[in-house]
C-alpha cells in the first residue's frame, strides 16, 4: 500500500483555522474546513473527497478547484501535492444533460462518409 | 461509427498545426473543438509575438491564427466547432457532443491537443462577482468587445498578467497596481517595462489579503510577504477595484489522456497532470499523441511546432510516409523549437534568478523589482548608445529568442548576429533615417528614435504607442520617465502611422535636452 494512503499513520488532530469557512468548491458550496475535516475522518484521496463531499462534482467538473482541493488535503497530510493521485477521469469529462447523453445520433446521413 | 485516419481534439495551435502537417501528408483528418470559433487563446492575442521569422515574429497573435485557419483549409482539413469530446475509450474511440446528440468516432490514430485552464488563488472574497481569471479578461476585451471593469488589479507578473495588463489599458481600463508573491516579476522585462512606464506601480513579494465588497468586488487589500510567503503585518495597502484578476498560472487539461490509459505523471515543472510521453508527442499508448500546453504548459510559438512534429509522426505511424521523412522533417522542427528554448526564460532557467546576461552584461534587478530598468543602469546595455543626430535607443536587456528588429532596419542599423538571444547592437558604421521601422518591429516596445540635438536645448523622443485615441500634433502633455512618473513637459511633434508598423503608431516628442534618455511615455494632459 501506499505510504500516503496508510490510515494508521497519525496526522495529528482536527486544528481549525481562521479561513475554515472560506468557499472552494463553488459548484458544490465545499468549505475549506469540510475538506480538511474530511481528512481527519479518514478520507485521504482524492477521489474519497470528491465522493465523500462533492467537490469538483459539479458544473465545472473540478475545472476551477481541483488543483486548490488537492493543495488543501496535501497540506493537512503534510505531503506534497505532486504525491497526491488525482481524482479518476471519466467520461462525460464536461457537463452534459442526461437527454443528450444518452441521444446516440443516427449513423447515416449528416457526415459525408 | 465514423471511420478517420487522424483525430485531433484541440483546434488551437498546436492541433490546427498538426492537422495542416497530417492532411498534407495525404491523411484524413478531422478536428473538434468545443468552442464556437476555432484558433484557441490565438484570437484573443492582440500583441505581436517574440521570435524570429520561422517563429513567425512580430505578427499579431490573431494573424497567425487567421493563416492557420487558411492553411488547414486549404489542406482540407475538417474542423467541427461546438463539438465537445466528452470521453476517450479503448482503441481511441471518442464520443462527441455535437448538438443535442452524441456521436461516435474511431481513430487510427488520436491527436490530444487540448490545452491548459486558468489557475486560481484563494484569498477572503475570492468568489466574490469581480474576481476573474486574466483569460476570462482577454476573452471579454478581444474576443467579445466587453470592458471587463473601470479599476482593476492585477495578480500574477508571468507573461499572461503582463501582456493582459497592458491590453486592458489599450481597452481603457485603469490598472491600479501589478502585484506578485514571487520576489521578482516572472515574464519578460520588456513586457513589464511597457507596463510601468505607463504609471503602474508594481508590487513584488505582496499578494492579496482580501477582496472586499458585499454581493460584487469594491476594494482589495494586498500585504507583503516574507520569504515564506507569510504576510508581514503592518504592511496592508488598499485599493478601490471594482475588479481583481488572477494571472497566476495554467494547468494542463489532460483528463481525457488519462481516461483513455494513457501513463501520467504529476510534473510541476510542466504545469501539473501531464502525460508521459517521447520527442514526437507520443504518448504511452502508441498512435495517441499529444502537442501543446496539455503536455506542458508553454506558450503558443512551441504549441505550434509540437503540433507540427505531432502531425508528422501521426503520418508515420500510420505508414503515410518512411522513417527517412520523419526524421529529416521533425529535425527541422526540432531545431526551431530549441531555438524558442534558449535564453534566460529557457525551460531550464525556470525559477532561477539569472544575474548576468550572456554578454556579461548585470541583469537590471531594478527591472526584476520595480518593472523597470533605471536611469543608473540604463547604459550599461548595448543597444543604448549616444550620437549626433537621429539614432535608435534599444533598451533590450535580457537574452530572450527574438530578432526582428536586425531584419527591419533598412540601413542595417542593428545587429544580433547568429545567436538569436544575443542582446541588439547599434552598428556605428551605418546611418540612421529615422525610419521608425525598428520601433513598429519590436515587440517588446523596446526600442526608441532618439535625437539628443533636435533644436538647441531640446531633444526629441520617438516612441511606439498604441492607444486611443492618438494624441495630435502640436498637443502638450507629460513625458513620463521609466518608472511612469512625470519627469518633464512634452510636446507632441509628430504622429505616424503606417500599414508597415501594424497598427503600432509611432509618436514623437519634443522634451528638454537632458531628458532625451528619461522621457520614455506620453501621457495626455
Amino acid at each position: 500500500m501506499h505510504e500516503i494512503n496508510d490510515r494508521s499513520r497519525d496526522i495529528g488532530p482536527f486544528v481549525p483555522g481562521p479561513d475554515d469557512d472560506m468557499i472552494i468548491c463553488r459548484c458544490e458550496e465545499v468549505t475549506k474546513g469540510e475538506i480538511r475535516k474530511a481528512v481527519h475522518d479518514g478520507m485521504y484521496t482524492l477521489t474519497e473527497i470528491r465522493r465523500y463531499l462533492r467537490t469538483g462534482m459539479g458544473l465545472c467538473q473540478g475545472q476551477t478547484c481541483a488543483k486548490l482541493v488537492k493543495g488543501i488535503v496535501a497540506r493537512e497530510l503534510g505531503v506534497s501535492p505532486a504525491e497526491l493521485e488525482p481524482a479518476t477521469s471519466r467520461a462525460p469529462m464536461r457537463p452534459i444533460e442526461m437527454r443528450v447523453f444518452a441521444a446516440e445520433a443516427k449513423e447515416d446521413g449528416e457526415d459525408e462518409e | 461509427m465514423k471511420r478517420y485516419d487522424l483525430i485531433i481534439v484541440g483546434a488551437g495551435p498546436a492541433g490546427l498545426s498538426a492537422a495542416i502537417e497530417a492532411a498534407k501528408r495525404g491523411l484524413k483528418v478531422v478536428v473538434f473543438d468545443e468552442n464556437e470559433k476555432p484558433g484557441g487563446q490565438l484570437f484573443k492575442q492582440i500583441h505581436k509575438f517574440f521570435g524570429s521569422k520561422e517563429h513567425k515574429a512580430k505578427v499579431r497573435g490573431f494573424v497567425i491564427g487567421e493563416q492557420l485557419l487558411q492553411e488547414a483549409a486549404d489542406a482540407g482539413v475538417k474542423v467541427v466547432l461546438n463539438a465537445t469530446v466528452v470521453g476517450m475509450y479503448l482503441d481511441k474511440e471518442i464520443v462527441v457532443r455535437i448538438g443535442e446528440e452524441v456521436h461516435h468516432y474511431k481513430g487510427d490514430s488520436i491527436i490530444i491537443a487540448t490545452g491548459a485552464s486558468e489557475n486560481m488563488v484563494t484569498f477572503e472574497g475570492w468568489n466574490l462577482p469581480g474576481v476573474i481569471g486574466a483569460g476570462a479578461a482577454q476573452t471579454m476585451m478581444n474576443l467579445h468587445g466587453v470592458k471587463p471593469g473601470e479599476k482593476i488589479l492585477m495578480l500574477g507578473s508571468g507573461n499572461v498578467g503582463l501582456v493582459v495588463s497592458f491590453q486592458l489599458m489599450q481597452c481603457g481600463c485603469d490598472v491600479v497596481a501589478l502585484v506578485d508573491a514571487a520576489p521578482r516579476v516572472g515574464g519578460y522585462g520588456v513586457h513589464a517595462a511597457k507596463v510601468a512606464r505607463t504609471g503602474v506601480p508594481f508590487y513584488l513579494s505582496h499578494t492579496i489579503v482580501k477582496a472586499e465588497g458585499e454581493d460584487h468586488v469594491t476594494g482589495v487589500t494586498i500585504a507583503e510577504v516574507d520569504e515564506h510567503f507569510q504576510f508581514i503585518p503592518g504592511t496592508e495597502k488598499h485599493f478601490d477595484v471594482d475588479t481583481i484578476c488572477l494571472a497566476v498560472g495554467l494547468s494542463p487539461m489532460s483528463q481525457l489522456l488519462k481516461m483513455a490509459g494513457c501513463e501520467m505523471e504529476d510534473n510541476p515543472k510542466r504545469g501539473g497532470q501531464v502525460p508521459i510521453c517521447d520527442e514526437y508527442g507520443e504518448t504511452s499508448i502508441k498512435g495517441i499523441f499529444v502537442a501543446g500546453d496539455v503536455s506542458g504548459i508553454e506558450e503558443a510559438s512551441s504549441a505550434m511546432i509540437e503540433g507540427r512534429i505531432a502531425g508528422i509522426a501521426a503520418a508515420h505511424h500510420l505508414g503515410f510516409i518512411d522513417d527517412e521523412e520523419l526524421k529529416l522533417k521533425t529535425a527541422q522542427q526540432e531545431a526551431a523549437l530549441e531555438g524558442l528554448r534558449q535564453g534566460m526564460f529557457a525551460p531550464k532557467n525556470r525559477g532561477k534568478l539569472v544575474e548576468k546576461t550572456e554578454e556579461g552584461i548585470d541583469v537590471s534587478m531594478n527591472l526584476l523589482k520595480k518593472g523597470y530598468i533605471a536611469d543608473d543602469e540604463i547604459e550599461r546595455y548595448p543597444g543604448v548608445t549616444h550620437k549626433v543626430g537621429i539614432h535608435p535607443v534599444m533598451e533590450c536587456s535580457q537574452n530572450i529568442p527574438c530578432n526582428p528588429c536586425q531584419d527591419a532596419c533598412p540601413k542595417h542599423c542593428i545587429k544580433i548576429g547568429e545567436n538569436i538571444t544575443s542582446l541588439p547592437v547599434v552598428n556605428p558604421e551605418s546611418d540612421c533615417i529615422g525610419c521608425g521601422m525598428c520601433v513598429a518591429s519590436c515587440s517588446g516596445q523596446a526600442i526608441f528614435l532618439v535625437d539628443e540635438t533636435y533644436e538647441p536645448g531640446f531633444a526629441t523622443v520617438t516612441l511606439p504607442y498604441e492607444f486611443l485615441p492618438l494624441p495630435e500634433v502640436g498637443e502638450k502633455g507629460d513625458g513620463l520617465g521609466r518608472n511612469g512618473q512625470k519627469v518633464c513637459e512634452a510636446e507632441v511633434v509628430s504622429v505616424k502611422t503606417s500599414k508597415a508598423f501594424d497598427h503600432t503608431n509611432l509618436l514623437t516628442i519634443k522634451v528638454p535636452a537632458d531628458m532625451a534618455m528619461k522621457a520614455r511615455f506620453y501621457r495626455r494632459a
